[in-house]
Formats: structure tokens, C-alpha cells, sequence
């Protein structure tokens, strides 16, 4: 709707502003930077504040008034943090959960958006429908009964229930499929009538041009497996199989006063995240711009 | 969720009906049956089940173990009537969503507007205002413990400034709340800022400087041009944010476990309670429905609010 308002030569704005106010211009812009600047630490002090703390001696955690540096700086503090709380354990786990988790929901909804998309089969539209009708109902109407349906399959305090409860949520295969009808459909007609089968069309054509919406999905459902936490909380009993946010806040209710070691670990706990974000931003930004959601 | 960005949603209903029948159909539906099976299978077992489940349970007596009985409405008539916990609960709830959307929605707009073309390096600001928002919630919130409790770098730098110590933030029927709300929307304001700072990237300059040809200050040119422009966003922001605030759960369970007393039991930190820790599943169940009635209702409203108000320009 844009394109003929574009075509018109854009009046310039700076046509009428004499030198000096576009000067003054530029230092209010530079002003509002240094200003969004300080916003910025002032918002990133938490983190900055737990990275201090996890570096700090265990006695040193609580002084009047607050030092943000310790008499000396224990790098030991994460290697403890790492072996004392089983933390490495957390951590494969946490990756054991969400690497296949994240799997999982990539293959099935590839395969299911890919038929709703492009394939004609009775009651299509209908089951899509309710498909898309689950999209609304939290978590938390899901978890009781999940946990009734995990006793009666003995899955309990397995990885198993860990992944494939929230493995087949509606969302990826309602993401897959959008992005699927952009896909041209001569380049798959071509393939078949070369004689590639439907999988293959799939699998060697759509598959490669849907790369950013699937990293968008891969994205998403890693960081939602990652930072979990009420369903690990409900399904797990033992520390051995505690995703990070568990063994975090077990190991909270144990040994609540070691603060430094608490701050260590929780830091490593963002590593993953960080990483995914500063990595992948291009695909988070997008995919949140597009939808509004993932793992929220 | 089922509401998506107005554009997003729908857009492929036209084209899916263009699919030719006939002559492949059959062969198609083989397909489409090969294609859909593992999707279906997990779908019918960890949703459509569980759902049924949940409704049925809802109107059980259903402890984790021993007999179950059904008592139809009963698990709702106690927490409406004679649970002593649950409409404070509720009052909770809607006190922290009524706290949490406004402010929530404010800061992320603000930030995004903030965060004009102007700026150098604006993929990094919304980077780092969007980090608490994927680094875990657990993990962010015991660091917000910390820093909130009594010695904490909070507390002490009041003491060194004022003498005195200060509130004791998480432990006080006062302060708990605001607490929990403030770390919330550190948390999580930055989802619905890159909503916003998408949108404000599609609104197309030469309106804006129309307006500003035309006399328009900064303030009336936000209002009158860019935030009619911004309506489908803010309302899909308004009812995403809703929708996950009334399911609040990891920031009071860490911060406050819902004290002091009851002050900032939630929703779904009770349920969490009836159901795994007096394991009440039936009860548990039945909140869930409240919870998801709660829900459809916002969401009822939502679309009823777009039909009525939201610009769209096609």
C-alpha cells in the first residue's frame, strides 16, 4: 500500500533548517545516545552485579556499604559452583532436554506443516483448526493430567518426559506452514515431474529454503526447553535428572546462604541463552517480530 | 497462542484452497497420512488427551493415590466458596497483572521509540534489552534475591546513604509485590519491545513527515499519525502480555514463594500447591479451568477490542 507514496520524491525535511539547528541536531541525538547508554548499564546491573558477586569470597558477598569488588577475585568460585552442585550433570542434562527436544519438534513439525500446506486430504482444514485451537491453552491447564499420563507410561523422572510432553504443541507446525505457502510452488512441480517423490521434494527443496523459519523455531524452542521450570519441578525427583533452573533452585534449597556459588552457577545457567542469542539474534529478532512470541 | 501478528495469520487460506483435487487426491492423502502420523500421534497423546483429562478431573475428588470419586461441581463450589486462600489469590493475580501490563507495555514502548534509526547500533541496544528475557527466569530471579535482601547491594547502599536500614523488600506485605512486579517487567518487556520496534520500522517515513510539514510537534505527530498506525501491534502486545502475566509462577515462587503470608501467591503458584504438594489433582485441575476461563475471557475481549478500534490499512 506504500509503493506509490514511496515513488513520489520524498520531501526532504532538512530542506528549510539552516546549518546551525541541524548542528544542534546531531548533539541531541548524541545526547539521547549517551542517555540510552546509562539506561542500558543502569538495566544490565543485575547481571553485572551477580557476575561481581560469583568472583567475590564467600565472605565477602554481604559488606556495608556494597563493594563491587572483593579483596580478591576467586575465578575458583565457578569451578566449585560447577562440581558442587552436580552442575555439570545440569548442564547435560539441560542439553540432553532441549538439544532433543528441540529435535523433535523440528522433524514433526516439518513433516505435519508440510502436508497441511501443500497436500489435499479430507478433513484438512478441520483438523488444522484444532490444531490451532490448542495454541491457546496454558501450560498449566496440560500439567496435572500430563502427570497422571506420565505415571501410568513410568516416566517418571525421565528424559522422556522431560522432552515429549511439549514436543507437539501446535505452534511449530502452525510457523512451518506459514512460511511454507511462500514457498513457490513450481520448484516442487518441477521436482516431480523430474520424478522426485513427495519426500524427496520436501526434504531437498522446502527444507532448504525454509532454513530461516526453521532456525526461528530452533531458536525458540531450545530457549523455552532451557529455561523451564514447572514442568521439571512436577516430573522430577531426583537431582540426577534436574535441568539447570531445577538443580538452580534445589541446590537453593539446600545450601541457600552460599551466594557466591549460587551467582556462579546461575551465570554459567545464561551461558547457553547468551550464546544462542548473540549467535542467532538475526533469527530471534525476526521470528519475535514476526509472531510476537517464543517462549513466553 | 492462536492470535498472531495481523498478516501473519490467515495469510495462507486463499492459497490453500487453490490446491488442485482430483486426479493425485488419493495418492495425496497416502501421503498426507505418512506425513502427519508422528505430529498427529504426539498431538492426540500430550494435548488432545490431556485436555480431556483435565476436564474430567476437574469434577473428580482425585488424590495421587488412592480412590477417585466424582463430586461434580464441588472442586469449584470450595474455591469460590469456603477455600480461605483462593480469592486472595485471585485478588493477587489481578493486582500483579494490573501492575505488570501497563507498566510493561509503557517501558517497552517507550524503549522502542527510544531506539529510533537515529541511534548507532540499535540491533545491539534491542539485543541487550531483550537479554533477561532468555536467560533463565530461575536464574534471573535469584539474582534479583539477592540483590533484594536484607544486607543485599540494595539494603546497604541505603544504609551507607540514609543510616538506617531499609524495608525488607521481599519479607514485607508492601513491598513483596511491587518487588515481583518490578523484576517481571526487567524480565520480560523486551518481547513486546521488538513488536513494537518492528512496527515502528513499517511505519513509512513520508507519513511522519507529512505531519511534520504540516506543523505537527514530536508529541502530536506520535499520537495522531505513528500510534493509530502502531493499534494492531499494541493490541496484539496488550493481549500476549495479559494472556502470559495472569500465568505468572517462577518470580513469586523464587522471590517470595508467595509470602509473606499469602501477599503474592499466584494462580498458578497455587496450583502448583493443590496439586504436587497436597497433591489435590481434582482441585488442582479445576483452578487450571478458572485460570484458562480467565483467558479465553481476555482473549474474548481482545477481538471484540480490535473489530472495534484497531486501524488496519488493508
Amino acid at each position: 500500500m506504500t509503493t506509490d507514496v514511496r515513488l513520489r520524491p520524498r520531501p526532504t525535511t532538512h530542506v528549510e533548517t539552516p546549518g546551525r539547528s541541524r548542528h544542534r541536531k546531531g548533539l541531541r541525538s548524541l545526547f539521547s545516545q549517551a542517555l540510552l547508554t546509562l539506561v542500558l548499564l543502569f538495566f544490565l546491573t543485575p547481571f553485572i552485579w551477580a557476575l561481581l558477586t560469583a568472583l567475590k569470597p564467600a565472605d565477602e558477598v554481604f559488606t556495608t556499604p556494597p563493594k563491587p569488588v572483593g579483596s580478591r577475585i576467586v575465578w575458583s568460585n565457578f569451578a566449585d559452583a560447577w562440581n558442587y552442585l552436580p552442575f555439570g550433570r545440569f548442564m547435560v542434562n539441560g542439553l540432553i532436554v532441549s538439544v532433543g527436544g528441540t529435535l523433535v519438534v523440528l522433524v514433526s513439525s516439518t513433516f505435519a506443516a508440510y502436508a497441511f500446506a501443500r497436500l489435499s486430504f479430507r478433513g484438512r482444514d478441520r483438523i488444522f483448526l484444532v490444531y490451532l485451537s490448542t495454541l491457546m491453552i496454558p501450560q498449566e491447564v496440560l500439567v496435572v493430567p500430563m502427570f497422571i499420563l506420565m505415571q501410568q507410561l513410568g516416566w517418571v523422572n525421565s528424559y522422556s518426559a522431560l522432552i515429549l510432553p511439549w514436543a507437539f504443541t501446535a505452534f511449530g507446525t502452525f510457523l512451518l506452514r506459514q512460511f511454507f505457502f511462500s514457498v513457490p510452488r513450481e520448484l516442487e512441480e518441477a521436482a516431480m515431474v523430474d520424478g522426485a517423490g513427495r519426500l524427496r521434494v520436501l526434504l531437498q527443496i522446502i527444507v532448504p529454503i525454509a532454513k530461516p523459519a526453521l532456525a526461528v523455531l530452533a531458536v525458540f524452542t531450545f530457549i523455552a526447553y532451557w529455561n523451564s521450570f514447572l514442568w521439571p519441578l512436577i516430573i522430577v525427583n531426583t537431582s540426577n535428572m534436574a535441568t539447570v533452573p531445577l538443580g538452580l533452585d534445589m541446590f537453593r534449597g539446600q545450601q541457600g546462604s552460599q551466594w557466591h556459588l549460587m551467582m556462579a552457577a546461575s551465570m554459567i545457567s545464561m551461558l547457553p541463552s547468551v550464546v544462542i542469542l548473540l549467535l542467532l539474534q538475526r533469527y530471534l529478532v525476526r521470528g519475535i517480530a514476526l509472531t510476537g512470541m517464543g517462549g513466553r | 497462542m492462536a492470535i498472531s501478528m495481523p498478516g501473519a495469520a490467515g495469510a495462507g487460506t486463499a492459497e490453500a484452497r487453490a490446491i488442485p483435487r482430483g486426479r493425485s487426491g488419493g495418492h495425496q492423502a497416502r501421503a498426507a497420512s505418512g506425513f502427519l502420523a508422528l505430529s498427529m500421534a504426539g498431538f492426540l497423546a500430550f494435548t488432545i488427551l490431556p485436555i480431556i483429562g483435565s476436564l474430567v478431573m476437574a469434577f473428580f475428588d482425585w488424590p495421587v493415590f488412592g480412590d477417585r470419586t466424582f463430586t461434580g461441581f464441588a472442586n469449584f463450589r470450595t474455591l469460590f466458596t469456603t477455600d480461605p486462600v483462593f480469592r486472595r489469590v485471585l485478588g493477587n493475580t489481578v493486582l500483579f497483572v494490573v501492575l505488570y501490563l501497563p507498566l510493561n507495555i509503557v517501558v517497552s514502548m517507550a524503549l522502542a521509540l527510544w531506539i529510533s534509526p537515529r541511534i548507532r547500533g540499535r540491533g545491539a541496544y534491542r539485543v541487550l534489552f531483550f537479554l533477561p528475557a532468555v536467560t533463565p527466569m530461575v536464574a534471573n530471579a535469584i539474582v534479583w534475591q539477592l540483590m533484594l535482601a536484607p544486607r543485599g547491594v540494595i539494603d546497604s547502599l541505603w544504609q551507607s546513604v540514609t543510616g538506617s536500614s531499609a524495608p525488607n523488600f521481599l519479607g514485607s506485605t508492601a513491598w513483596a509485590m511491587p518487588c515481583v512486579v518490578i523484576m517481571s517487567i526487567w524480565q520480560g518487556f523486551g518481547y513486546n519491545m521488538l513488536v513494537f520496534s518492528a512496527a515502528l520500522d513499517a511505519v513509512p517515513t513520508s507519513l511522519v513527515e507529512a505531519a511534520m510539514l504540516d506543523g505537527a510537534g514530536p508529541i502530536r505527530r506520535y499520537f495522531s499519525v505513528v500510534l493509530p498506525l502502531l493499534s494492531p501491534a499494541v493490541v496484539f502486545a496488550v493481549t500476549m502480555t495479559l494472556i502470559t502475566s495472569f500465568q505468572v509462577f517462577i518470580q513469586p515462587y523464587i522471590l517470595t514463594g508467595g509470602g509473606p503470608g499469602v501477599s503474592t501467591e499466584t494462580l498458578v503458584l497455587y496450583l502448583y500447591r493443590t496439586g504436587f504438594e497436597q497433591f489435590k489433582m481434582g482441585e488442582a485441575a479445576a483452578i487450571a479451568w478458572v485460570l484458562f476461563g480467565i483467558i479465553i475471557f481476555v482473549t474474548a475481549v481482545q477481538f471484540l477490542v480490535q473489530k472495534r478500534w484497531v486501524h488496519y490499512d488493508d
